[in-house]
């Protein structure tokens, strides 16, 4: 394990990404230090989605550097998987399944003992409070459990930094403050959250945010450091400004 | 190892859950065993036959009583000439006629040899074929009778002369001496059950975590390419085993269909044959992104690999250049096999090369996916 208390969870130096002559992601840098939650924010195909690819395995860079968990994304592809979990927009457990198949599939393949397994199923059913329908197809679930569900399946394996695109698309604001609530937790017990989202109250929730646009890193900084900057009160302000500098 | 385990484990759950997938499993056996080997025969019955009886003997009565008797022919009203059989020929009343010369029975008495004239439609080819089959079988009946009956000589004293018009009759091969067409179609049929279990649902299922989108997130796990692989294809594998081990006990219990070779021969093959077909359907689900694709895809292929297995059409009846394309047909080789250990019980020095050929399709088309198949997009 690569375990220097002082290195970033994630660390990117003029990340690229080309498809033919587009560039999706443009010599992006930047530094996500460990136990911090780091918004990812930018309009509709700015390239929050394709960076975030790059950094968990699922698509090659075209040049650049970058070190997840202390391991490079060229040559340690493997040894990142182990020690990230990921959440998708596109809702990632088995809707054929049951909530503890679902966790105990997800548990087995990240190699967990039947013992831990058992163990963290009973975790997650009580934290969660799925008791009832700890035996239902996922199917019948509404959608906030899910998320929820699939968030906390996503740290089954205790992973050092956790990565959410986009993970409270389509929910209630209830639910959506829910859901930040078990961010909060996992960030408090020293994970560390990357997040892209569209919600501005969301990007509030962050330690610090960066903003894409049209594949570059636009603004870098805590809420608070970006509101100031612009000279505006909130982060929708901050995002307008920078997201559609025309306007 | 351990990882392959909880794959198979969810595997078998979503098939066994999925409303569409049982019955696949169930019903297609039972209804491409008891309605398409029943549908695509080519037997037939009741081939309309008219008899000029130009002898009026006891021997030509006889063997027109034969004719009568015989579930293949229905004998029509008898013509006084042959212009009246030909005219009844021409407007469909009647299938074939038969020529039976005056003389017949004091040629087979005094010269133990006479001839019958055999004159068929023949526009429908292999009906026609059938047709004289059958009637050069009810002659060498005809022939052992009259032999025990009457003290002749029982080889070849009479023999049949056909005379179809216009268009050259060829006779089809049979693989099993009482016509019984089934026998021939059952074995390919079982291979259609195993190819389409294999290519279909395989490369489906795959391709379906793909449009929900869980594909990406098992991409993320440090899940290895051959602990996906297995898991996805190894329940198709024993799904494959399982549904010719079905289709094989329908066809005995309903068709009694002869099993001559060893079936350890049969299921051996099947289960490289299976692995030639799964590579197949995980190559198709690495080029496609929705299962229509994917289905279209198998559709496309399938059709092609039925055509030119020699299923319907024997191949050595097929233009050489069809028959070159064969070769690069699995489905070929697997009808193949199973017709010659089920009907002719080939062992396995037979169908060696089959098993070579198979064994280097199975390795190539999974070599290919495998190399496709990738976790990261480049």
């Amino acid at each position: 394990m690569n375990n220097s208390e002082n290195r970033p969870a994630v660390k990117v130096n003029k990340l690229t990404r080309q498809f033919g002559d587009f560039y999706a992601v443009k010599e992006i840098t930047f530094e996500v230090n460990k136990g911090e939650i780091f918004g990812f924010l930018g309009a509709n195909g700015a390239g929050k989605s394709t960076a975030m690819r790059m950094l968990t395995g699922l698509l090659a860079p075209s040049s650049g550097e970058a070190t997840v968990a202390g391991y490079d994304v060229y040559k340690e592809a493997e040894k990142i998987k182990k020690n990230i979990g990921y959440m998708s927009q596109r809702f990632s457990l088995y809707e054929d399944l049951t909530v503890l198949e679902n966790i105990k599939f997800y548990g087995g393949i990240y190699g967990l003992s039947n013992q831990q397994i058992k163990q963290k199923s009973e975790e997650l059913v009580e934290k969660l409070n799925l008791h009832e329908v700890s035996k239902s197809l996922l199917s019948g679930l509404p959608l906030g459990w899910k998320q929820k569900l699939a968030f906390s399946v996503a740290l089954l394996h205790d992973p050092e930094i956790i990565f959410l695109d986009e993970p409270t698309g389509g929910v209630d604001p209830v639910t959506r403050r829910q859901f930040w609530k078990l961010i909060y937790e996992a960030s408090d017990s020293g994970i560390t959250v990357f997040v892209t989202t569209h919600y501005m109250d969301e990007a509030e929730y962050c330690n610090r945010i960066s903003m894409m646009v049209a594949g570059e890193i636009a603004a870098l900084g805590s809420p608070n450091e970006l509101k100031k900057q612009y000279g505006v009160d909130s982060m929708d302000e901050v995002f307008v400004k920078i997201a559609r500098p025309s306007n | 190892m351990r990882k392959i385990r909880f794959i198979l484990e969810k595997e078998f759950r979503q098939i066994f859950r999925n409303r569409g997938m049982l019955p696949i499993i169930f019903v297609m056996p039972i209804v491409q065993l008891l309605i398409l080997a029943n549908a695509a025969t080519f037997d037939i019955k009741n081939i309309k036959i008219i008899i000029l009886d130009q002898d009026h003997s006891t021997f030509s009565k006889r063997l027109v009583s034969n004719v009568n008797a015989s579930p293949y022919f229905a004998l029509q009203e008898p013509s006084d000439n042959t212009e009246q059989a030909e005219a009844a020929l021409k407007e469909e009343k009647s299938d074939m006629y038969v020529v039976i010369p005056p003389d017949f029975e004091k040629d087979l008495i005094k010269e133990q040899n006479a001839d019958v004239q055999m004159i068929i439609n023949a526009i429908d080819g292999s009906k026609a074929g059938l047709a004289s089959a059958y009637f050069a079988n009810l002659l060498a009946n005809f022939n052992v009778e009259m032999a025990s009956s009457y003290g002749l000589k029982s080889n070849a004293m009479l023999t049949s002369n056909s005379n179809s018009k216009s268009i050259a009759v060829t006779n089809s091969n049979w693989y099993n001496q009482f016509l019984n067409y089934k026998f021939y179609m059952v074995p390919g049929i079982l291979v259609l059950l195993v190819t389409m279990i294999g290519a279909f649902l395989s490369s489906m299922n795959i391709v379906r975590e793909k449009e929900i989108g869980t594909i990406e997130q098992l991409n993320v796990t440090p899940i290895k390419n051959y602990e996906f692989i297995i898991g996805k294809l190894l329940p198709f594998w024993l799904i494959g085993l399982f549904e010719l081990g079905l289709g094989l006990t329908l066809a005995k219990i309903f068709y009694s269909i002869p099993i001559e070779g060893s079936l350890v021969i049969i299921f051996g093959f099947a289960g490289i044959y299976l692995l030639a077909v799964l590579g197949m359907g995980l190559l198709i689900s690495t080029i496609t992104e929705t299962q229509q694709q994917s289905m279209f895809i198998s559709w496309f292929f399938l059709v092609i690999f039925i055509l030119l297995s020699g299923l319907f059409t024997a191949i050595e009846n097929m233009p050489e250049w069809a028959q070159r394309i064969t070769l690069f047909n699995p489905v070929r080789y697997f009808i193949e096999v199973t017709r010659m250990v089920m009907l002719k019980g080939a062992g396995f020095s037979a169908v060696k090369s089959q098993f070579v050929v198979m064994l280097t399709f199975a390795f190539c088309l999974n070599l290919l996916a495998i190399l496709r198949y990738r976790k990261t997009a480049s």
